[in-house]
């Protein structure tokens, strides 16, 4: 603004003030509608809402609005599925834990390692010593096997298994390390008419101690309980295939 | 003096009356603000260089006002409202800055 000034300043300043000048006042006029205007927009600034925005700046925020509304329902839609797999593979694994539960159940009672309980019969063989050797009382074991005996054990102690070996020993038998004298009271867990009907047929098991000069008889029992347990030996050689 | 008077009641009367800006003027009044305080600055340069002339500052702050309304006016009709009003308000920016500087040096003659 290199302009000449109109008006030299020549004039005291007290002057000026007191007999204010036409361009002054305009002066005044503008700097106070200026003032005024910037309270107006700092006043309209604030109030947040979306008047004052320009068309396309409304059409830019509403497509980065669009853009993120797609971005999370991709999102949504990728924890869903994640969610949906995390459910269903905790259901499987549930299953599978209940499925093992079980076999373990099944596989224990088989290997001896818990107690077992149900309906069975009692067999009780009473002989003169020696008149029962151990390849008898396997024949009577063998027998309640066929007919489906799940869980065995003789005289409360000695619980028959896969590996449970029956020897002849002094005045004893010797089942799966323990030394058993007659009477022999054998347990088995199983279809108890079945069982009786294994033991009782003619030149069956009864039969057979009746000639051997000892006497058995066998029990139906809705309910007996084993008690007696295998010693577990993990296998020292033999690995699982699969 | 009459000035400062104009100032604060120019406050005073945009915080006490409280209007809202009318819709089809709402684009218009930041860039005309700033363009007003552009003039403003620069009318303070000259102040203290001792050539201030209130012709060419009453002249200056409405043709800067009407020019930098006229200008994102047009830019909204052409459709670059936007990037037109941000480079107005860049340029009247620099010449604050400018006329701001000038006054520091003066002041401070740093």
């Amino acid at each position: 603004m290199p302009d000449a000034p109109d008006k030299p300043e020549t004039e005291p300043p007290g002057n000026r003030f007191r007999k204010p000048s036409w361009s002054q006042v305009v002066v005044a006029i503008l700097i106070g509608s200026l003032a005024f205007a910037i309270t107006l927009q700092i006043r309209q600034s604030k109030t947040n809402d979306y008047s004052g925005v320009r068309g396309d700046e409304l059409v830019e925020l509403l497509k980065s609005l669009d853009s993120a509304n797609e971005r999370i329902g991709t999102q949504i839609d990728d924890l869903t599925a994640t969610r949906n797999d995390l459910l269903s593979s905790t259901k499987r694994s549930a299953e599978a834990e209940k499925q093992a539960k079980q076999r373990s159940e099944q596989l224990s009672i088989l290997a001896g390692t818990s107690g077992a309980t149900g309906s069975g019969v009692t067999l009780t063989i009473t002989a003169p010593d020696n008149a029962i050797d151990a390849a008898a009382l396997l024949d009577a074991v063998q027998e309640l096997r066929d007919a489906g005996a799940e869980a065995i054990a003789i005289n409360g102690v000695a619980r028959v298994i896969a590996q449970t070996y029956f020897l002849d020993g002094d005045n004893a038998i010797r089942v799966g390390g323990h030394d058993l004298k007659p009477p022999f009271v054998i347990e088995a867990i199983g279809d108890p008419h079945t069982m009786a009907e294994a033991v009782r047929f003619r030149g069956g098991l009864i039969d057979r101690v009746t000639n051997r000069g000892g006497s058995a008889t066998l029990i139906e029992q809705t309910k007996i309980t084993i008690t007696a347990l295998a010693d577990v030996k993990s296998p020292e050689y033999a690995r699982p295939t699969s | 003096m009459i000035p400062v008077i104009g100032l604060v009641v120019g406050v005073v009367a945009g915080l006490v009356l409280q209007p809202t800006v009318p819709v089809g003027l709402q684009p218009y009044l930041p860039i005309a603000i700033v363009a007003a305080l552009d003039a403003v600055i620069g009318a303070l340069r000259a102040l203290g260089e001792r050539r201030f002339d209130d012709r060419v500052f009453v002249v200056s702050f409405i043709s800067n006002v009407i020019i930098a309304a006229f200008m994102v006016y047009l830019g909204d009709q052409l459709g670059v409202g936007s990037q037109l009003s941000t480079g107005v308000v860049v340029v009247l920016g620099i010449r604050i800055f400018a006329n701001a500087a000038a006054i520091r040096r003066r002041i401070f003659h740093a």
